[in-house]
């Protein structure tokens, strides 16, 4: 009786053993990305096709656009797909990232609660309508995590010359989804990028207050670690991860993806 | 090794900076706590003691049941309150999430099993005499109590020092129903998850180190007055 218990505990062990010598073994990329392309649902349709393309399983860490751009900076993720041009600008210019390609765009809204009563729906521009926010009659839910969306948002403040600060403006420091929640509880508004908020409008009583302006324009790149500065980074990988959301079949994806019948992301390559 | 050092840098930075923002944050999560370990105490002092004195039927299912609930996990707390206090939520009218006091509601649900478990443990470990005598007396049974927890005081401050540790390091409850407010309901555990998020690694483990530097304060008061009490 021993002995077959014995005979049992070595056979799941060398099963265990064998079974993990197969996960390590299956090639990992590794995606850092922004919480929209995630929370939003696309990657779970555009990865599968990738993973199915390139023989390898995609590992995906969705953080803000800060966040993923450092992870990439140390060299812990293989390609980064992410929406802040500026940071990324600087980051390929300091020579962390090899190649930074246009894969598509959507763009932000101004969210609000139903009765307005900043009146941002009777804005002129954009600016103006930052301005009745600042009013101060309703409060502001701000990423302030240093997300891309974070990051246009305070851009906006500043070409709207104001300074956000008081008992209105809350800076909570969570993903976009988080802050939807926050925003609606609170009969505040908020910015966010219109797929996160699609994906999400069937929990929230929060309606689109202000929207179409040239200033409100999000493009997403995708940009390779450079082999250079990590070595170690599955810089061929990667290039075929670009090349695929890049190519044909994804740019169909992405334009195909829709929530409601309403399309989340324009993509930039093959329109 | 550039890491490490440079956290050890930040953490000190911090510290001698006396950054009014910082000693905000690191304020709220000490009242936070200290106020929620001080509900989960008065509840769960002398519900232990009571548990612990009294036969009836289903205690070992209750014992197993408080046993489960000092594995709660903190996020878990978060999302059964937060269906309370949401807008739609039975208590909703109070407006109470996204403020403190919804911290305070969350963590001392959180330690109140821990206080309550840990009490029962320490009144088992009570000298049997002591309840004969007290009954020998004539004590009353909040007289009892009272001989009991000044005698256990050792055992039961052992209890409130854990449920100030878990109240404190806890980022779950204080992230869902505080929402990381800059300035109102930031905690130095969401704030550390805050700089974490933006990629600012070494900065969220300064505040770390700070975290444990104020705890480790707290406890030396703690056995100060222990001390004194002796």
């Amino acid at each position: 009786m021993k002995n077959i218990m014995n005979k049992i505990l070595h056979a799941v062990l060398i099963a265990m053993l064998a079974w993990s010598g197969i996960a390590l073994a299956e090639d990992h990329l590794r995606l850092a990305t922004t919480t929209s392309t995630a929370d939003s649902g696309l990657l779970e349709v555009l990865n599968p096709a990738a993973e199915a393309a390139l023989g390898a399983k995609i590992d995906v860490i969705a953080v803000g656009s800060g966040k993923a751009l450092k992870l990439g900076e140390n060299g812990d993720v293989d390609v980064l797909l992410v929406h802040d041009p500026e940071a990324e600008e600087k980051f390929v210019t300091a020579g962390f990232g090899s190649d930074r390609q246009p894969v598509m765009h959507n763009d932000f809204i101004l969210l609000g609660p139903t009765a307005d009563p900043a009146g941002v729906r009777q804005a002129t521009d954009i600016s103006d309508a930052m301005r009745r926010i600042s009013g101060g009659v309703a409060s502001f839910v701000s990423r302030g995590d240093e997300s891309g969306t974070h990051q246009k948002e305070l851009r906006l403040w500043r070409a709207a010359q104001i300074e956000p600060s008081g008992r209105w403006y809350l800076s909570v420091g969570q993903g976009m989804g988080a802050v939807l929640k926050i925003a609606d509880d609170k009969l505040a508004y908020t910015l966010a990028d219109r797929g996160t908020y699609l994906a999400l409008r069937g929990q929230l009583e929060l309606e689109v207050v202000f929207a179409d302006a040239e200033e409100l324009f999000n493009p997403y790149h995708v940009i390779l670690i450079d082999p250079a500065k990590h070595p170690h980074v599955k810089h061929e990988l990667a290039r075929k991860y670009s090349e695929f959301i890049r190519g044909e079949a994804g740019q169909k994806i992405i334009r195909d993806f829709k929530i409601d019948g309403e399309t989340l992301f324009h993509p930039d390559v093959i329109h | 090794m550039d890491y490490f050092i440079e956290t050890l840098a930040a953490a000190l930075r911090l510290i001698i900076s006396a950054d009014r923002e910082i000693y905000a944050i690191v304020w709220t999560s000490i009242w936070i706590a200290v106020a929620s370990v001080g509900i989960a105490s008065l509840l769960g002092i002398p519900l232990g003691l009571l548990v612990a004195f009294r036969e009836f039927p289903g205690k070992r299912l209750l014992l197993q049941g408080l046993n489960t609930l000092m594995a709660l996990p903190t996020v878990v707390v978060g999302l059964v309150l937060y269906g309370f206090f949401t807008r739609h939520g039975p208590l909703g009218n109070w407006g109470i999430l996204y403020t403190p006091l919804a911290i305070v509601s969350g963590q001392a649900v959180l330690i109140l099993p821990i206080l309550w478990n840990m009490s029962i443990t320490a009144a088992a470990g009570a000298d049997p005499r002591l309840g004969l005598t007290c009954q020998s007396l004539g004590a009353s049974g909040l007289q009892q109590g009272l001989i009991f927890l000044s005698e256990l005081r050792f055992a039961l401050m052992a209890a409130v020092v854990a449920g100030f540790g878990r109240a404190i390091g806890e980022v779950g409850i204080a992230m869902m129903l505080g929402g990381n407010i800059e300035g109102f309901t930031r905690t130095m555990t969401t704030a550390i998850a805050l700089e974490t998020s933006k990629g600012e690694f070494e900065f969220g483990l300064a505040l770390g180190l700070l975290l444990l530097l104020v705890a480790f304060i707290v406890n030396l008061l703690l056995q100060y007055f222990q001390r004194l009490a002796r």
